[in-house]
């Protein structure tokens, strides 16, 4: 195997190199499989010999793994040193964790676990690894308590269980590595916020805990390597782990389907191009097919079939289908049985696949980094270049993934910064702490503060999330006789019952899903006058649907599942009981799970492509040809200009921004000039929001008005948000009342489970709309009210990015008064006939309009 | 592989999935012109109802008896100048928070301000508060200085009567006020529990009901008065009190068949919709 040029960056320049032990074992080993162990493994042995903190970020297939792996093994390995004038019980370890694995997918621990277990085997080495998720069984979680392995590999949540247990301190008395795995992924959620302060408490357990990251590429390493080690205010230097740089290998080839077919206007199903996607598997072994959503999955996956003449063994695979079939499809997957797989982001972590040869991307990766993870799905091995077809489903996504392409050659990088610590996550871990043993105030805030996301955080926020966990932390004070956690004389905060404990233990974690049922099928069903009867048993579950989505079911419904179509026939208990059918028109599952938005550095590529005749020329023609005829209809705006185009259509007029900012943004920005138009009295009746464009329509004229003056385009645009209500909208959104809902569960005010209580499932809680109308009324400065508009401000609205937009805007709008829609405008537009559209029978109205608005955009 | 890992099914041409990433904001048909429009007039309305848009109230006849339903989720009684108000659950707040979970102690105090406006509103000689005023039994000794005022207050000047309920079988302690069962008069019934062998004329509440319409991909979901003409359930009126669909198996044997109404309660106004223009919630 050749050995790649690694690049090494080091971080203390003035340190002399250091060199590695690797054991004679290993040696051997290396030598029987015929490889040489690569630079950055010895690198990063070296400095974890040396008792350093370190990050390491490569691409895929540069064995990160073994990396990761190999000072934990090597110190296994070697004998304990004596120490002459250590007592004899510290030098021998006690038979507690060594080496704790965190990975941000079960399946990826078991999957690990396999690949570590074969030099293990074959060295002959004396150590025993094991996973803990939430599928091992008790007995095994108990024996492991008692009887730990060396190595044990596991995910943040069961991290979060086991230091809030009173053992804690013995389990992990000999713990010596912490080994993230994806680190690049755990950071960025509240599930990487509850982690870091797990951490803090193992660093607190073991202060001599030396961490190891493993990451793929991210655009500022340096946050990395804070996340990895303890932070400490009173001091000016900065705390970070070393970092080590594997520069990527042979770079992958990339191109974007040239569609022989006619490219959708809008729409993200990719439909024109199935045949096409089937014609690419057919040529290759084996393919993974990426969508961005479930739906999508689905949809294509049906598509495919229908085409299949070949029979090719094509699988299907995301989060809401049952964990049997999944584990299925990865199996066949690993033995190289499948030709193609259609999945989602369930996919995108570091599985270790069978022989993938060829990634094909449907619809616009959203971001360049994204894009880069998933191509390194394809081939698994550094020296070998990857395969990757891109599928733009629409106009605008030809441009996204031909920005995302330049981005992949050119080694950019557009991953989120990392955000502060949420307080919700930190009112739950407060609890489990308590949890664990009686707490100080003191201590407790200083071990939280070196966790990198709450270095900042400061004691008095801290002090409301103790008194919240304590009593809801109300100005009303009338909870004091139902503490959960009281302070005692010596000044520590206690449990004030135990069976909190098992409250905490049955509702820990920061995933919480939409309500959702099994869905179960059978062969058929026995009916009788009220619905099912009642003896319907058995059947095989497909997986998991949202409630929301089922709830709008009646029976005789059909719609796609689990790659199936299958026939609506009720609800027992908390499944939903459906038949295999044959329809023509299913409907496709409609999923609340959060879709990416455009990322910034994606947009900025994406305008400068539109005022840049060069790239411009780059493109597809019949892309390129529609921007030409825009140029001529209306204009194509520099790269520094945002264009807004008024014009008349039916009884009402359009405005449209093409700001490119994203959907979130795109959204406040749509709420914001609707109220700002009402204000000038415009009458806005609605706006729809895309990731490129926004488009609000009312029924006035607004580009007359913009053109006599009496509406001023920069004030539409200004800066100032102030005085927008804007905090109003907010309050009063729905998705505001989610965004609670998810904070009230992590911090623990309501529960998801009671003890004894999972059955009867409804009555045991109050809904957190109605606790959320009381709170905002009654106390809106509540510490729940402010992490939910803390994430709010980042998740839904997307504020920052909507108040660079009108700075950038400021000055530089150009405004085209047009007689009729632009060609720029059409995909937009499409959106709005596309909302109003009930039922099948208006399916060929809508081609009509389509096709008569794009004749209008299009003639010149 | 008996079970296949690629099911196979090749006849069928599926729909495009709604883009999701397009959301419209559509002001034109928001929903209280939905309601409004599904409203039934003429097939069900008798010579007494009539709609007052202007007050937010709608004139309904139970076995007779004319009834103000009020978007607030209270009817008044005008020929006994009555009041009725049903589960206000005062308290629940604090009932959650002895089992451990801490939710805002508000929900009192936001319950009785609502009643108040009502009480303004109607200046009724008389109220009847239909069961399970209390969310259990200590609830009334749990109400703080404020609110036991507040209440007080409130009770002044008028009869009260306490229907007893299944969360408060006993009467509030130190309150005052009548404690009945249930109450007979003029053509009404008016007691907590709904019975399967109704009498005419009666009023009830309980079961918290709520009504769900489902028009052109939106879902409006409110609470309600349930009602034919024979008998009426009220809507739940406490802060903290959800509901429960008036299709819930609960409701089974009520009403006949889909033979009733919602009366929905509007951001202002009340809206009659017929029961067979309603979703179920969990169809089955």
């Amino acid at each position: 195997m050749a050995i790649e040029t690694a690049i090494i960056e080091k971080h203390n320049t003035d340190e002399e190199p250091v060199s590695a032990f690797l054991p004679t074992v290993f040696k051997d080993w290396f030598k029987k499989r015929n490889w040489i162990p690569r630079p950055h493994q010895m690198e990063l042995l070296a400095r974890s010999q040396q008792g350093d903190s370190t990050l390491l970020i490569a691409p895929t297939g540069a064995g990160k793994t073994l990396a990761g792996f190999l000072p934990a093994l090597c110190d296994l390995t070697t004998p304990p040193k004596r120490k002459p004038d250590t007592p004899k019980s510290d030098e021998a370890r006690g038979g507690g964790i060594h080496t704790l694995y965190i990975s941000p997918l079960k399946a990826l621990a078991v999957d690990i676990k396999r690949n570590l277990e074969i030099p293990i085997d074959e060295m002959g080495l004396p150590v025993t690894v094991e996973t803990r998720t939430g599928d091992t069984p008790s007995h095994r979680r108990q024996r492991q308590k008692l009887k730990p392995p060396d190595i044990l590999l596991t995910t943040p949540e069961q991290l979060g269980l086991l230091i809030a247990h009173k053992d804690a301190g013995h389990f992990f008395q000999d713990l010596r590595y912490v080994v993230f795995d994806e680190l690049h992924s755990l950071v960025t959620s509240k599930r990487g916020h509850l982690l870091s302060l797990g951490l803090a408490r193992l660093r607190k357990l073991r202060p001599d805990l030396q961490t190891i990251g493993l990451s793929a590429t991210v655009s500022n390493p340096s946050e990395l390597c804070r996340w990895l080690v303890a932070q400490n205010r009173d001091k000016l230097n900065s705390h970070e782990a070393g970092l080590i740089i594997v520069e990527g290998g042979a770079k992958p080839q990339i191109k974007i389907l040239d569609s022989e077919e006619r490219l959708p206007w809008s729409g993200h199903s990719a439909r024109h191009a199935v045949g096409e996607v089937y014609e690419s598997i057919k040529k290759y072994r084996t393919s993974i097919l990426f969508v961005n959503t479930r739906s999508q999955a689905e949809f294509l996956f049906q598509n495919l079939w229908r085409i299949n003449e070949d029979n090719l063994p094509i699988a299907l695979h995301h989060g809401s289908l049952d964990v049997g079939q999944r584990r299925k499809v990865e199996a066949a997957m690993s033995v190289n049985a499948l030709r193609a797989v259609v999945a989602t982001s369930t996919l995108d972590l570091g599985i270790d696949w069978g022989d993938v040869d060829l990634v094909i991307h449907i619809g616009a990766p959203k971001g360049a980094s994204r894009l880069a993870q998933r191509i390194g799905r394809s081939n698994h091995r550094m020296d070998e270049p990857s395969l990757a077809v891109l599928v733009p489903a629409n106009r605008f996504e030809v441009m996204e993934c031909q920005a995302a392409l330049d981005a992949n050659y050119l080694g950019h990088q557009d991953t989120p910064p990392l955000r502060d610590g949420a307080l919700d996550v930190l009112c739950q871990h407060i609890l489990g702490m308590a949890v664990a043993e009686p707490f100080t105030e003191d201590n407790l805030y200083n071990e939280i503060i070196s966790a990198t996301p709450y270095a900042e955080l400061d004691w008095n926020t801290f002090e409301r999330c103790v008194h919240f966990v304590a009593t809801g932390g109300y100005a009303l004070k009338t909870y004091e006789r139902y503490a959960k956690i009281k302070k005692t004389e010596d000044g520590s905060w206690r449990l004030t019952h135990p069976r909190f404990a098992q409250q905490y233990r049955m509702n820990t974690g920061t995933i919480y899903e939409a309500p959702s049922l099994t869905v179960r099928l059978l062969k058929f069903v026995k009916r009788d006058g009220k619905g099912l009867a009642a003896t319907t048993r058995g059947g095989r579950s497909l997986g998991k649907l949202e409630e929301y989505f089922l709830e709008q079911m009646i029976y005789g419904d059909t719609f796609m599942f689990g790659g199936q179509i299958v026939r609506f026939e009720g609800i027992r208990e908390n499944e939903a009981i459906v038949t295999p059918t044959i329809s023509k028109n299913p409907m496709v599952p409609m999923y609340a799970g959060a879709k990416f938005p455009l990322t910034t550095y994606l947009a900025e590529h994406i305008r400068d492509m539109i005022s840049d005749p060069k790239r411009r020329k780059k493109l597809p023609t019949q892309v390129a040809d529609w921007l030409k005829i825009q140029g001529k209809k209306s204009i194509l705006p520099k790269k520094n200009q945002v264009l807004v185009e008024t014009f008349p259509r039916g009884d009402k007029f359009y405005l449209v921004a093409y700001t490119f900012e994203g959907r979130i943004a795109h959204q406040t920005l749509g709420m914001l000039l609707t109220k700002r138009l009402e204000r000038a009295r415009a009458r806005p009746t609605g706006f729809v929001a895309t990731d490129y464009s926004i488009c609000v329509w009312g029924l006035d004229d607004i580009g007359a008005m913009i053109a006599d003056d009496s509406l001023s385009l920069d004030g539409l645009f200004e800066e100032d948000m102030l005085g927008d209500d804007l905090e109003t909208w907010m309050q009063d959104s729905f998705m505001l009342k989610r965004t609670f809902r998810h904070c009230a569960l992590i911090a623990g005010l309501i529960e998801k489970n009671h003890p004894g209580k999972e059955k009867s499932g409804r009555q045991v809680t109050v809904s957190t709309d109605l606790i959320y109308d009381v709170l905002r009324e009654h106390e809106p400065d509540h510490i729940l009210m402010q992490a939910t508009r803390e994430d709010a401000a980042s998740d839904l609205l997307d504020i920052h990015r909507v108040a660079a937009l009108l700075a950038r805007a400021k000055g530089r709008i150009i405004h085209r008064n047009l007689d009729q829609v632009s060609p720029l405008a059409v995909p937009i537009m499409l959106e709005i006939g596309r909302e109003s559209v009930v039922g099948e029978a208006n399916e060929s109205l809508l081609a009509e309009a389509a096709e008569n608005l794009i004749n209008d955009a299009m003639s010149v | 592989m008996s079970d296949s890992t690629y099911p196979y099914r090749a006849s069928s041409k599926p729909r495009t999935p709604k883009d999701k990433s397009a959301v419209t904001h559509v002001f034109e048909s928001d929903d209280e012109t939905l309601m409004a429009q599904l409203q039934e007039e003429l097939s069900f309305a008798l010579p007494q109802d009539a709609c007052h848009e202007t007050s937010g109230t709608c004139i309904h006849a139970i076995n007779g008896v004319e009834l103000v339903t009020d978007a607030e989720g209270v009817a008044y009684w005008p020929a006994e100048d009555t009041l009725l108000v049903a589960d206000l659950h005062l308290e629940k707040g604090s009932s959650f928070a002895r089992r451990g979970m801490l939710i805002p102690p508000y929900d009192t105090k936001a319950t009785l301000q609502r009643l108040a406006r009502c009480l303004d509103k109607w200046q009724p000689k008389r109220v009847i508060a239909l069961g399970d005023s209390f969310h259990d039994e200590q609830a009334s000794e749990r109400l703080n200085s404020k609110n036991f005022k507040t209440l007080q207050t409130l009770m002044q000047g008028r009869d009260w009567i306490w229907i007893t309920g299944n969360h408060d079988p006993t009467p509030p302690v130190g309150l005052g006020g009548d404690v009945m069962d249930c109450l007979k008069q003029g053509n009404l019934v008016l007691l907590h529990e709904p019975q399967l062998e109704c009498e005419a004329g009666e009023i009830s509440g309980h079961l918290h009901p709520k009504a769900l319409l489902v028009r052109r991909g939106r879902r409006i979901h409110r609470s309600c008065f349930a009602t034919d003409r024979k008998r009426m359930i009220m809507p739940s009126f406490g802060a903290y009190t959800g509901g429960l669909n008036v299709f819930d198996s609960a409701f089974a044997g009520l009403f006949d068949g889909k033979q009733f109404h919602a009366l929905m309660r509007g951001d202002d106004q009340v809206y009659r919709i017929a029961a067979k223009d309603l979703r179920k919630k969990s169809p089955g």
